[in-house]
């Protein structure tokens, strides 16, 4: 078993547009249950993954309700994941680019995200055990 | 020197970047370091016995240790007993355990 770690994630996708998301948050599902400490730096689209305002919605071209729908949130998932490393006695720290958020209108985020700037990325990166960045191209 | 996990997630049908990314791998490797290269999402797609996956196995018989995630391969119906040899299935917790160990983490 190794000790605990601390490692960094830079997401940069929007949520609903491509796999990497799915992955990346897997990815970072399985830090948490290790319990270990995560940092997440959302940069550009990514910082709409824990939009507050996401809702379920009804499809008519499948005939179901919102409910019927079940449609995956962003926001849950990283909501679970937060939850998930506290569990597990880790923290999972979410940073959302301040510049990002301003220019795309996405402030109201979920509980425990907070605001910053690429330095904070820099600052993240520096202080763990490893740093993966995910970029969209 | 320093170690690697390389993590692919083009299908190199998709993508001709794919291609230098392995060349990166291969050149990684051949400096000495420890290399990785985990296959996932469409890039499992390479792996399949038939497909045109030459270069993932001349990775692996050149020392670069190829694995494909085994979720990617589920997802997309793939057995794990249909792969190119040299190339052996695991979970996506094995990119964990490589960055917990300290290998630099590239994605593509």
């Amino acid at each position: 078993m190794m000790g605990k770690k601390t490692l960094t994630f830079m997401l940069m996708d929007a949520p609903f547009e491509n796999a990497r998301t799915t992955t990346a948050l897997r990815l970072i599902d399985i830090a948490a249950r290790r319990g270990y400490d995560i940092n997440v730096f959302a940069y550009e689209g990514a910082v709409y993954l824990p939009l507050a305002a996401q809702a379920r919605h009804a499809n008519a071209v499948h005939g179901t309700d919102a409910a019927e729908e079940d449609h995956p949130l962003p926001r849950e998932w990283v909501a679970a994941v937060m939850q998930e490393a506290a569990r597990n006695g880790g923290k999972l720290d979410w940073v959302n680019c301040g510049l990002c958020v301003d220019e795309r209108g996405a402030n109201e985020a979920i509980a425990g995200v907070r605001r910053g700037s690429p330095a904070d990325f820099w600052k993240m990166a520096g202080a763990s055990d490893n740093v993966l960045v995910i970029p969209t191209r | 020197m320093a170690d690697y996990i390389l993590i692919e997630s083009r299908d190199p049908f998709d993508s001709a970047e794919v291609g230098r990314f392995l060349d990166l791998a291969e050149g990684l490797a051949k400096e000495g370091g420890e290399v990785a290269l985990f296959l996932v999402q469409n890039a499992v797609m390479a792996a399949r016995h038939g497909a045109k996956a030459a270069a993932l196995a001349a990775l692996a018989a050149n020392g670069v240790k190829v694995l494909a995630d085994s979720f990617s391969l589920q997802e997309r119906g793939i057995s794990p007993n249909g792969l190119t040899a040299g190339i052996a299935v695991a979970p996506l917790s094995a990119v964990i355990d490589y960055m917990a160990t300290g290998r630099r983490a590239l994605w593509h």
